[in-house]
């Protein structure tokens, strides 16, 4: 029995409100059947007796208080799902946009998604090969592991995710996909990825969910969770191994304090509801492998630092908790640095499992503790440069110097289609440290050094 | 249990829901909300309303479901069975969860705590006839091969045993003593009992905390000890090693027994935690570490009232250990994430905010739970302590927002994690100048008693030289290192030798990731005779690059590695090379 409930009690920025609503479930899913004809999805987010407050996603532009009829639908947000979503683009909220028809659903999932059973996950050890020196050697992306790029307005996180899309993936063809989320991205950022994608061949293996910024800013909390079911779907329903990109989480995070101060809540830190850590957890959790299904979910957020300030609360709470994070720097990208990694706040907390011996290479755990512990050094001298000027550095600072220099232009830089295997970039990383001194290598045993220290 | 189960849901507003009029629930109670049976618990009520946080996601629940009262406040079961297993924030073991729900957790599932159906092989330590008071011990059973667990009489209750059944094998539910209090009504034990989770256990007596937490970290032990029954607070921005440095406590630290409460982290690490502990073995006992842990893992996408709960169940289990005269450590990782759990439910409830949208009742919800630690004397007359070491994220890595600076207040060991070590990969990131330690007088008699009469005077010195150096460290900075003295250069060359040498240590080296006491002591010892040696030579006007050429600096860097825990004979060697290479400058 569907139940029609005509006009409406109040509305407030993005929320309706209904009273003497009965048998109304707490995050159901209600149509608003509007006076000129069209319809508007929306969400109960709060309950009191018979007063139902509901989020309406497309917003409340045009909609009257006495025409309006609502129309429950007895269940939560659901995503239909079938092998065919593959090669389709979506709106934020699943809804075909790419004109070619509904999908026939196989089965609907509850996009909230349920929390993975600690116990039923396995610690992700496989290590992916991204050809990019800097994260290969240093912050490793390993399968089942959330790493974000932090990023700034300007930079280029775009190219470097699609250079990570087509190095990483596309080797391993039979069993991959990926699921592309726009979360209030321009137009033609959304182009330049389905474009990229289209050039590797691999729209067929892509799943897009569009929320772009001319869209309806409230679809934008859902788009994430659109996306993440869909991945949860491909991966652990069909065993596939699935790289999830989600970009731009600070449109996320601003959509979420949008419809936080129109509800009302006490705003915490900037703003941001209290609850900022708890939500983007629920998304970023989603990542992992489980035990007795053969695919995965990888994520790679992508989040624009407002101002680049790393200490903003949605990066920060984000590396609280994702496992490691890319970190993109302004200064080197103005210097044409390509990919402008900030390599010493850049860390994958995956990484020590998942190479070395077996994995990638015996001595790279080494070769990274001591490239990031000499890299430290060279910012120390640089800040004493800054105050005496170069030339008064003591011969071993501008060997430092000299070092930096080169491992800045050598190593992190990179081209756009250059794929240098693990042992490339670990032979470099060697030759980079043989402009140092030995004894000054203090992170790396005798034997090691026996063995590729060159200088 | 209750006659109101008329009790229906009135609003929903995410974890928290209401029911409208006044009810007969109680402050605190725990109550299953709606047909799902979601666990939930009572947090407020006036003649209006009944406010209840629900553990468990409430998506899908409707206004007049039934809310069902219990009669008993939020409360764990303790008794055997405890010990390797892992729970979530309500002690619903995963494993078992896992049975009933698959790989993804499903809402109101119901299981039983501890297996009901496992016999343990009990033996008994009373005689009918005999005189009980609370939490006297009754009986004892072995739960892993290294705690035996032991049977405690409820503590409010005490009287004669009437009835005793035989040693042999026991289920959880099996009544094994029945004992008569003073009223003349009787009360069977059984090998479990409940016990409410925000209601500290009594203890007999408060004792001074005068005995170290050894935990093989040199910068931990020697800097900055942590007594047993102490607080310490791990403060540190993401990516500076919280995690790693809680998770090598939990591998090696002194304690019977570890509890390991994952409060509103990520899954992957309890699962790393899972499985690596199944993996080590504990070298004082060569089993392995899972037979003395238990694992709360509520990580940060499972229900954000059930991580508050979780601080709680851990730190009642861990005095229903203690109460059993063991010494018990519970790892908090991490409070701040309980912290915001307190704010978004505060928030809920339309309370006043005070720092940072934070309750006001913040501090006073802190030290409740930092007072539960302690070194005691139980009601049973055994002395057990329980050390907690909570880890801190604070926001944007200030140490100024509210939960460092009110968890500093209550903790009285203090362990600055710092980014710049970390981005410098100088593990563990222990900031030597913004880290201290109040036990240090409290502990120094057995230090002195226990590991050698000079290991305070060494670790006095120490400190003076990293002192020294920050001071020196400042001039460096402005004019480079070429123009200082030699006797000043020559301690910026030691404090290296401390800093990599000695403070850094590698938790994936075999040797290096537990360093017994007796090799920091010959540790420190080997470089501060170094270190006065070279002085003697400074003032006699030889220039300090003569003395960097014997390698010996770069030599002591290294012996963390090169000198094996068990061949401490070797500092010896060390010693003599010393005197044997300088006697030549």
């Amino acid at each position: 029995m569907i139940l029609e409930h005509i006009g409406l009690k109040e509305i407030n920025g993005s929320l309706v409100v209904l009273d003497g609503v009965d048998g109304a479930s707490n995050e159901e899913m209600v149509e608003l059947h509007l006076d000129d004809g069209s319809v508007r999805a929306g969400r109960i987010v709060k309950i009191d007796g018979k007063r139902v407050v509901i989020q309406v996603f497309e917003g409340t532009r045009g909609v009257s208080m006495v025409n309006t009829r609502t129309r429950l639908s007895g269940h939560p947000m659901e995503l239909p799902l079938s092998p065919e979503i593959l090669g389709r683009v979506f709106d934020g909220l699943g809804r075909p946009i790419d004109g070619l028809g509904e999908v026939y659903p196989t089965c609907r999932r509850d996009v909230n998604g349920a929390p993975i059973n600690p116990v039923s996950r396995i610690y992700p050890r496989d290590y992916i090969n991204t050809g990019i020196s800097s994260i290969d050697a240093l912050a490793t992306l390993i399968r089942g592991q959330k790493l974000p790029i932090f990023s700034g307005s300007g930079m280029k996180h775009n190219e470097l995710a699609v250079q990570i899309v087509q190095q990483a993936s596309i080797k391993d063809n039979s069993e991959f996909a990926i699921v592309f989320a726009a979360m209030g991205v321009k137009n033609d950022v959304a182009e330049y990825f389905r474009r990229s994608f289209e050039n590797a061949n691999v729209m067929s293996r892509v799943v897009m969910f569009l929320n772009l910024s001319n869209d309806p800013i409230i679809e934008r909390i859902l788009t994430p969770r659109c996306a993440l079911t869909a991945a949860e779907y491909l991966a652990f329903d069909l065993g596939m191994h699935i790289l999830v990109i989600l970009t731009d989480m600070t449109s996320y995070a601003e959509a979420l304090r949008e419809f936080s101060s129109s509800k009302g809540e006490i705003p915490g830190r900037k703003g941001f509801p209290g609850y900022l850590y708890s939500d983007l957890a629920s998304l970023y959790e989603r990542a992992g492998i489980v035990k007795g299904k053969s695919g995965s979910v990888t994520q790679i957020p992508i989040l624009t630092m407002p101002n680049d300030d790393i200490t903003h609360p949605i990066p920060d709470l984000t590396g609280y908790i994702t496992e490691g994070q890319i970190v993109l720097d302004r200064e080197l990208d103005t210097r044409g640095v390509y990919p402008p990694v900030s390599v010493l706040p850049s860390l994958s907390r995956l990484m020590k499992d998942g190479i070395g011996a077996g994995y990638t290479r015996e001595d790279h755990s080494m070769l990274s503790n001591q490239l990031f512990a000499s890299y430290a050094k060279v910012q120390d001298a640089k800040a004493l440069a800054s105050v005496i000027g170069e030339d008064e550095l003591s011969a071993a600072d501008k060997q430092l110097m000299e070092f930096g220099r080169v491992f800045e232009q050598k190593f992190i830089n990179q081209g756009y289609l250059e794929n240098r295997t693990i042992e490339q970039t670990l032979d470099l990383g060697w030759e980079l440290l043989s402009m140092l001194p030995r004894e000054q290598l203090d992170r790396v045993d005798e034997e090691m050094l026996d063995k590729h220290y060159r200088g | 249990m209750s006659d109101s189960n008329n009790n229906t849901i009135y609003g929903i507003n995410g974890p928290v829901v209401t029911v409208r009029g006044a009810t007969t629930l109680r402050m605190m109670e725990m109550v299953y909300v709606g047909n799902a049976h979601l666990v939930g618990e009572v947090i407020g009520l006036d003649a209006e309303k009944t406010t209840i946080q629900v553990y468990e996601e409430t998506t899908g629940l409707k206004p007049g479901e039934p809310v069902i009262s219990t009669g008993a406040p939020m409360s764990v079961t303790l008794g055997p069975g405890i010990i390797r297993s892992i729970f979530d924030g309500i002690e619903r073991p995963l494993n078992t969860l896992e049975e009933v729900s698959g790989a993804f957790i499903g809402r109101g599932s119901s299981v039983p705590a501890l297996d009901p159906e496992r016999e343990w092989e009990v033996t008994m330590l009373v005689k009918p006839g005999d005189q009980l008071a609370g939490g006297a011990i009754y009986a004892q059973c072995p739960e892993t091969p290294l705690i035996t667990h032991k049977l405690m009489v409820p503590p409010a209750l005490s009287g004669e045993v009437v009835s005793v059944k035989p040693n042999g094998k026991y289920r959880l539910e099996d009544e094994i003593v029945v004992l008569r209090d003073q009223n003349g009504q009787e009360h069977g034990l059984t090998l479990c009992q409940r016990w409410p989770i925000r209601t500290p256990r009594p203890v007999k007596n408060r004792l001074p905390a005068q005995r170290p937490l050894v935990t093989g970290q040199r910068v931990i032990d020697t800097l900055f000890p942590i007594a047993k029954g102490g607080a310490a607070a791990i403060p540190g921005g993401f990516g500076t090693g919280k995690t790693m440095t809680q998770h090598q406590l939990a591998k090696w630290c002194d304690a019977d027994i570890i509890i390991y409460v994952g409060c509103g982290e990520r899954g992957n690490e309890m699962t790393q935690a899972l499985t690596e502990f199944g993996e080590l073995v504990d070298p004082k006992s060569g089993r392995p570490l899972t037979d003395r842990t238990v694992l709360i893992a509520n990580t940060s996408n499972m229900p954000v009232a059930a991580r508050e709960a979780s601080i709680y169940t851990g730190i009642t289990l861990a005095e229903y250990y203690r109460d059993m005269g063991y010494h018990t450590a519970l790892m908090a990782d991490s409070t701040s994430r309980w912290a915001e759990a307190l704010r978004e439910i505060s928030g809920r409830l339309e309370e006043m905010p005070a720092d940072e949208g934070f309750p006001a009742y913040l501090p006073s919800r802190l030290s409740e739970f930092y007072e539960r630690t302690g070194y005691m004397e139980t009601l049973s007359g055994e002395e057990g302590s329980i050390t907690v070491i909570g880890a801190v994220s604070p926001q944007g890595s200030d140490f100024s927002e509210p939960v460092t600076q009110n968890t500093k207040r209550f903790t009285r060991c203090f362990w600055a994690l710092d980014k710049s070590l970390a981005y410098a990969r100088h593990y563990p990131a222990i900031n030597w100048n913004d880290s201290y330690s109040e036990y240090i007088n409290d502990l120094s008699p057995w230090y002195e008693a226990n590991v050698g009469k000079d290991f305070m005077a060494f670790r006095e010195e120490l400190c003076s030289i990293l002192l020294e150096e920050n001071r020196l460290m400042e001039i460096v900075k402005l004019i480079g290192a070429d123009v200082l003295p030699d006797d000043q250069k020559l301690i910026i060359e030691i404090a290296r030798v401390i800093r990599v040498g000695f403070l850094q240590q590698n938790a994936f080296h075999a040797e290096d990731t537990y360093v017994p006491l007796e090799k920091q002591l010959r540790m420190m010892e080997v470089i501060l005779c170094l270190y006065h040696k070279c002085q003697e030579i400074v003032a006699r006007q030889v220039p300090i690059s003569k003395i960097l050429q014997t390698g010996l600096f770069d030599k002591l860097v290294k012996m963390k590695y090169d000198i094996p825990n068990d061949q401490l004979e070797l500092f010896d060697s060390y010693q003599s090379e010393i005197d044997q290479i300088l006697s030549k400058i």
